[in-house]
């Protein structure tokens, strides 16, 4: 039943959806703010490196398990030579569009899968 | 709060993968009923808005860096069910394309940031907003909704890393993953999520709590099942 019901998009969500992509277009802050204010990494979020710098070694758990998923976008950058922060800044944008896009249609997706409430 | 790989030992990330899946096996069905078809864009705008707020890194000035969640607006607006699924995709996608948060920590993370946390926020809504639907009152109850979720969850994740020396260190002392103990890594989690990442989560809240007051109110699940229930 619910198949055949169309899902429309209505007012607000079509203008939840504009904000959604100006927040997209925005989030260099969230790299930018952090490199002002010279702050690293989030607390326990360091790489190997970092660790044996801050504690003398490197966990040898840490050691075997930190490199086991290799990501296609680590860290929502492309890790190109070029390091300025206009480069990363575009990386960034379009890691956040791609992951919101991705997040959305999955969502949508297992929702219509799941949802049985025609109302 | 994405703990990465090489944290947390297997007796740790094994129990809470299981935790996580439980969960989310409930939620499956709770969804099922609770929401509406004309509403499941929201839930992909709410697993969007979910991804998009966590790349909003805040630093605090000279130290480390963190961000709000939005785990809080979407249990109190879609329910924390539909938060948990929500947000557990926006999670998992950040691990598994983005590298932000372990493979094997993905049952952690979507533990401590898509079930425990829209929960708390979610019951901290309820007892704060008293049954009323007040501007005042519930900008005021999201936003203590908001900044203690955000806080308890991330003393959550904190007492998983500062276990890790307890649970699995080497016989001359070395830790074997997460380095930290309890006493560095709660008070270090606590003091940043209170004094800045907690207020901003809060304020997130309150402002789309708020909007959704103003122009869809019969949507938000919190007053919603507070009719059914009378």
């Amino acid at each position: 039943m619910l198949s055949e019901t169309e899902i429309k998009i209505n007012k607000l969500q079509k203008k939840i959806l504009v904000i959604l992509l100006l927040l997209c277009l925005i989030t260099p802050v969230g790299i930018m703010l952090p490199a002002y204010f010279n702050a690293g990494d989030a607390w326990g979020e360091w790489s190997a490196q970092t660790v044996k710098e801050l504690v003398g070694y490197v966990p040898a758990g840490l050691a075997k398990y930190s490199d086991i998923w290799k990501a296609p976008l680590p860290d929502y950058d492309a890790k190109k030579a070029d390091r300025s922060i206009i480069h990363k800044s575009g990386y960034y944008i379009v890691s956040g569009i791609l992951g919101a896009t991705i997040s959305y249609i999955v969502m949508f997706l297992i929702s219509k899968l799941i949802v049985r409430n025609g109302k | 709060m994405h703990i990465p790989d090489g944290y947390l030992s297997p007796q740790t990330y094994i129990p809470l993968f299981g935790v996580f899946i439980s969960a989310a096996a409930i939620a499956i069905k709770k969804v099922k009923n609770e929401v509406s078809a004309r509403n499941i864009p929201y839930l992909g705008m709410a697993a969007a808005f979910s991804f998009i707020i966590m790349m909003f890194n805040l630093p605090v000035p000279g130290g480390t860096t963190g961000h709000a969640v939005g785990s809080a607006v979407i249990a109190i607006i879609f329910g924390p069910w539909a938060a948990m699924l929500a947000v557990s995709v926006a999670l998992i996608i950040q691990a598994l394309i983005f590298g932000d948060g372990g493979i094997t920590a993905i049952g952690a993370n979507c533990f401590n940031m898509a079930v425990f946390m829209p929960f708390t926020a979610y019951y901290i809504f309820k007892l704060f907003s008293k049954n009323t639907s007040g501007k005042s009152r519930v900008s005021f109850a999201a936003f203590i909704s908001g900044y203690l979720s955000l806080v308890m969850a991330a003393i959550l994740t904190a007492g998983e890393l500062g276990i890790q020396p307890l649970i699995a260190s080497t016989p001359d002392g070395k830790a074997l993953y997460c380095p930290y103990d309890l006493s560095i890594a709660v008070p270090a989690m606590a003091i940043e999520h209170m004094l800045l990442f907690g207020i901003v989560e809060g304020i997130i809240t309150a402002i789309i709590v708020n909007y959704f007051l103003k122009t869809e109110p019969t949507l938000i699940y919190a007053f919603r099942n507070r009719d059914k229930n009378k």
